[in-house]
């Protein structure tokens, strides 16, 4: 689904990736974690072309992604912070959406799963931070696309909408899919992905699922795994 | 392009600002003809006004939609769409939207004045015309900053500076270097001297309907050349054109290697 | 001047009931003009019937009348003179005359007034011309209604559309000139009128006084001239509502003022000319109610201009309204209107309530610097400006409009 071989990518003096190999298959859920500024946002970017970078190559679906856009009609993205237009309605961002991409019936069926009804007439600019972040939900799930990167899903939900994600989740996963996420939720990381992977100083530090990463660090549990991976490699 | 050329079109007429712009105009035009009741005076003073205030609404409004659109140029980035056709479809929303602002907010006092009528469309119509290049040429200039800059304060710095420059300081070194070298024919470094400023350059344009009595007062034969003939207006235009052009090759460049 | 034209009319008509008429065409008994001259006895009228005559050097030294009937061609194949006319009481009326001979040493002219007196000239057209109508010496007549197209290019080898040389009391009207040298030309002569005459595309003046005195002219048009009129060396000069235009160029004027003293300038308008008015060395003129319309500069003041009045003018979208070469100043302007005002009248009385300063630092620096022409309305060059009205170091500090009116002035 996704190979990247070598990634470098530097920020004026600020190596962020240094020689990044990654393959990630075909279907599962597949979690990114890392300590701030380990580069989890940029190795996102970058597959997405927003980061263009010094040196290595990414291809996704088999086709490499430098100069091109096409790719990305078979990537759904949700975005870390959803800031859209404040002048526009919830409905015109959708339709909108729907005109840059192309159309889809799906955005019905999520609407009524997040409850959005009665926001669809709103301008985005007076949405709270979770009803935006469910707008961004539906517009990031309403295309039927292979791959799915999810930049923080979590951001301001609330309990059930947090369940409901997670159904979806399944769902996605449940046709075949292939779903990256970043998330500091830990608790949420544990329960829906079946592999991580570690980034640290700009590399890949471990891949595996989440049994493989316990027995290797001889931790108990999930979150102290990750901790003694961060206290091993700053002491 | 042109979707999201629409998208940003739309955004901008509903925003405030394109407004008040467009109120800033209607009322200029309103109180320049009604209260004057002086047709040529207020072509002059238009004039004036377009050469100052044209290029720096333009610069500050491009930087600011730039800085204010990031959020949604990042979601429009995680589309299957082209970023130069991104970058070209939300500086052609600004320019455009901004023209329409100049062109109907001082048009339709003049219409209403009864320009078609009047000896003055020519005038007029030409300061539309410059005002026009202008905004677009200082819209692209306004994205190059904003591109290069990640420093939203910076990046305003920056456009207001180049602003500052290009209509006081610019002019200013002109005219110190034209008399410092008095005892060398000028006439050609005085004429490149404004082909390469954009205000310069619509100024002249300007001059060429308002004063031309006064510019065949001058001796050269290439000024003789420039403003006796079409061959000025065309030269002007040209250059306004390359002016327009330039920038916006380089946002597509500069867009096309920028991270987000 | 007016008695004396009675006296003179008063005498032809009783002349006339002696006279008798001679006909010249092709089949007439007298074939040329010369020869119809010669026939005839004083005072009689000639009719040169419609054709062509091919002749040169021709003397009127009689008091005679002379008709064209339609228009009849006097083509003088560049030879000479044509018709020279040495008597007083002279008419001609309606010939096409053609073919002027050119040359440096003589001023060969169409039709050439010599020490004469009470002669009209009027209704001809002149082509192909070297001077159209000299008036050589000559006292009390009138040239009316003439058309005069030359085909000058360059100044030394053409000569002037109609020009008085020590002749007095000429009345000049309706005359259309254009492509000479100087459309019209006075030199030493005194107490003409030149009226409703137009003077176009000449290589010099329209106009153009020398050593003349006294003399009026109004009504008429001058248009893209060299410039418009040159009056030089010369007193008491009347103009009246004539109208300067698009005398475009470097040395271009509608008006050029050298050395002459007690003018006065009255309802004329300039439009579009580079420089409106130009002036050198002339003192005591008085400019009334004129017009200074989208010029170059209304009026460019050039060294030793005293006691001069400018006075109810209107100055409309000049590029600059009044410039100074020096910072000295002794003319006064007062009552003008001036479209760059930028005051304002609080107390209602049409009269703006702070002074208005009309020449500029910019003006100055055009002067120093022409090239500097081309940052005209530049912001930095209002900036400049206005640092130089709050406190003027360039430009006469005591040059101010102290009543500048606040509407445009109507008379």
């Amino acid at each position: 689904m996704v190979s990247i071989q070598d990634l470098h990518k530097k920020f004026s003096k600020n190596q962020v990736l240094s020689g990044l190999n990654l393959e990630i298959g075909e279907g599962g859920i597949f979690a990114v974690l890392g300590p701030n500024g380990s580069g989890k946002t940029t190795l996102i970017k970058c597959l997405l072309g927003m980061v263009i970078p010094n040196k290595g190559q990414i291809s996704v679906l088999g086709r490499n992604v430098k100069n091109s856009s096409a790719y990305r009609h078979k990537i759904d993205y949700l975005p870390q912070i959803a800031n859209f237009p404040s002048n526009l309605k919830v409905k015109e961002l959708i339709r909108m959406i729907k005109d840059l991409r192309g159309n889809t019936t799906l955005d019905q069926g999520l609407i009524d799963l997040f409850k959005l009804k009665p926001f669809l007439d709103k301008k985005l600019g007076n949405l709270s931070g979770g009803t935006k972040q469910k707008v961004n939900l539906v517009l990031t799930f309403m295309f039927d696309s292979p791959l799915i990167i999810l930049d923080e899903p979590t951001t301001g939900l609330d309990p059930i909408s947090l369940i409901r994600l997670k159904d979806l989740i399944q769902k996605e996963k449940a046709k075949g899919k292939t779903i990256l996420i970043t998330s500091h939720i830990m608790s949420f990381v544990e329960e829906v992905s079946d592999e991580i992977v570690f980034l640290l100083e700009g590399k890949i530090y471990f891949k595996g699922s989440i049994t493989e990463l316990k027995s290797k660090t001889n931790q108990p549990d999930f979150e102290h795994a990750i901790a003694s991976i961060l206290t091993e490699n700053h002491a | 392009m042109l979707k999201i050329l629409k998208y940003s079109f739309y955004d901008l007429m509903r925003s405030r600002w394109s407004y008040v712009y467009f109120a800033f105009y209607l009322l200029l035009g309103v109180v320049l003809l009604f209260l004057n009741n002086d047709l040529s005076k207020a072509v002059i003073t238009l004039m004036n006004v377009i050469i100052v205030l044209v290029p720096l609404i333009g610069t500050i409004f491009g930087v600011m939609y730039y800085y204010n659109s990031k959020e949604f140029t990042e979601l429009l980035l995680a589309q299957p769409l082209k970023r130069s056709s991104i970058f070209l479809g939300q500086y052609l929303g600004v320019a455009i939207s901004l023209s329409m602002s100049l062109i109907l907010g001082l048009g339709i006092p003049f219409i209403f004045y009864g320009l078609f009528k009047s000896t003055a469309i020519w005038d007029f119509s030409l300061l539309l015309i410059t005002g026009t290049f202008l905004t677009f040429i200082f819209t692209a200039l306004a994205f190059n900053i904003a591109l290069s800059n990640e420093n939203k304060i910076k990046g305003f710095g920056y456009a207001i500076l180049l602003w500052l420059f290009l209509a006081i300081i610019y002019d200013g070194i002109f005219l110190m270097s034209l008399i410092m070298f008095e005892d060398y024919p000028l006439d050609k470094l005085s004429l490149i001297g404004t082909m390469l400023n954009p205000i310069d350059l619509s100024r002249t344009l300007i001059l060429l309907k308002l004063d031309i009595s006064a510019l065949l007062g001058y001796t050269g034969a290439i000024f003789k050349q420039f403003f006796g003939t079409n061959f000025g207006l065309i030269v002007s235009i040209c250059m306004l054109t390359v002016w327009v052009v330039l920038p916006v090759f380089r946002i597509i460049f500069k867009a096309k290697k920028k991270d987000f | 001047m007016k008695i004396k034209m009675l006296s003179f009319i008063a005498l032809f008509l009783v002349s006339l009931l002696h006279a008798q008429t001679v006909e010249v065409c092709e089949g007439c008994m007298y074939k040329t003009l010369n020869e119809g001259i010669q026939a005839a006895k004083d005072f009689d009228t000639i009719f040169v019937k419609k054709g062509t005559y091919k002749e040169y050097n021709i003397l009127v030294d009689k008091p005679l009348t002379i008709i064209g009937e339609n228009y009849p061609v006097i083509d003088g194949e560049m030879k000479g003179e044509i018709i020279t006319i040495v008597s007083d009481s002279v008419t001609v009326d309606g010939l096409f005359i053609i073919n002027v001979g050119t040359s440096y040493t003589e001023d060969y002219a169409a039709i050439r007034v010599k020490r004469s007196k009470y002669f009209v000239i009027q209704n001809l057209v002149l082509e192909k011309l070297f001077f159209g109508i000299y008036l050589e010496k000559a006292q009390h007549g009138k040239v009316f209604h003439n058309k005069i197209i030359g085909d000058a290019v360059e100044e030394y080898n053409s000569g002037n559309g109609i020009q008085l040389w020590y002749s007095k009391d000429i009345e000049i009207e309706h005359n259309y000139v254009e492509h000479v040298r100087d459309g019209i030309y006075l030199e030493f002569s005194d107490h003409c009128l030149i009226k409703n005459n137009v003077s176009a595309n000449n290589l010099r003046y329209g106009l153009h006084f020398m050593f003349s005195n006294d003399d009026i002219y109004q009504d008429n048009t001058f248009e893209n001239n060299g410039a418009g009129v040159a009056v030089m060396f010369s007193k008491k000069i009347k103009m009246y509502n004539n109208i300067f235009t698009e005398n475009w160029g470097t040395a271009s004027y509608g008006l050029l003022l050298k050395e002459i003293n007690d003018a006065e300038i009255q309802g004329n308008t300039f439009i579009k000319n580079t420089i409106g008015i130009n002036i050198e060395g002339s003192n005591r003129i008085n400019y009334l109610n004129n017009n200074f319309i989208n010029n170059g500069w209304a009026i460019k003041v050039r060294g030793a201009c005293y006691t001069n009045h400018f006075t109810g003018n209107n100055f409309l979208y000049n590029s600059f309204d009044i410039s100074y070469n020096s910072n000295i100043n002794d003319n006064v302007f007062d009552k003008n209107y001036w479209s760059n005002y930028t005051g304002y009248d609080l107390n209602k009385n049409g009269i703006g309530d702070i002074p208005y300063r009309p020449v500029k630092l910019f003006s100055y620096i055009v002067n120093r610097t022409p090239e500097t022409i081309i940052l005209l309305r530049s912001l930095f060059i209002d900036i400049i400006d206005f640092s130089e009205k709050v406190s003027p170091v360039f430009t006469p500090d005591n040059l101010l409009d102290y009543n500048p009116k606040m509407k445009r002035i109507e008379w």
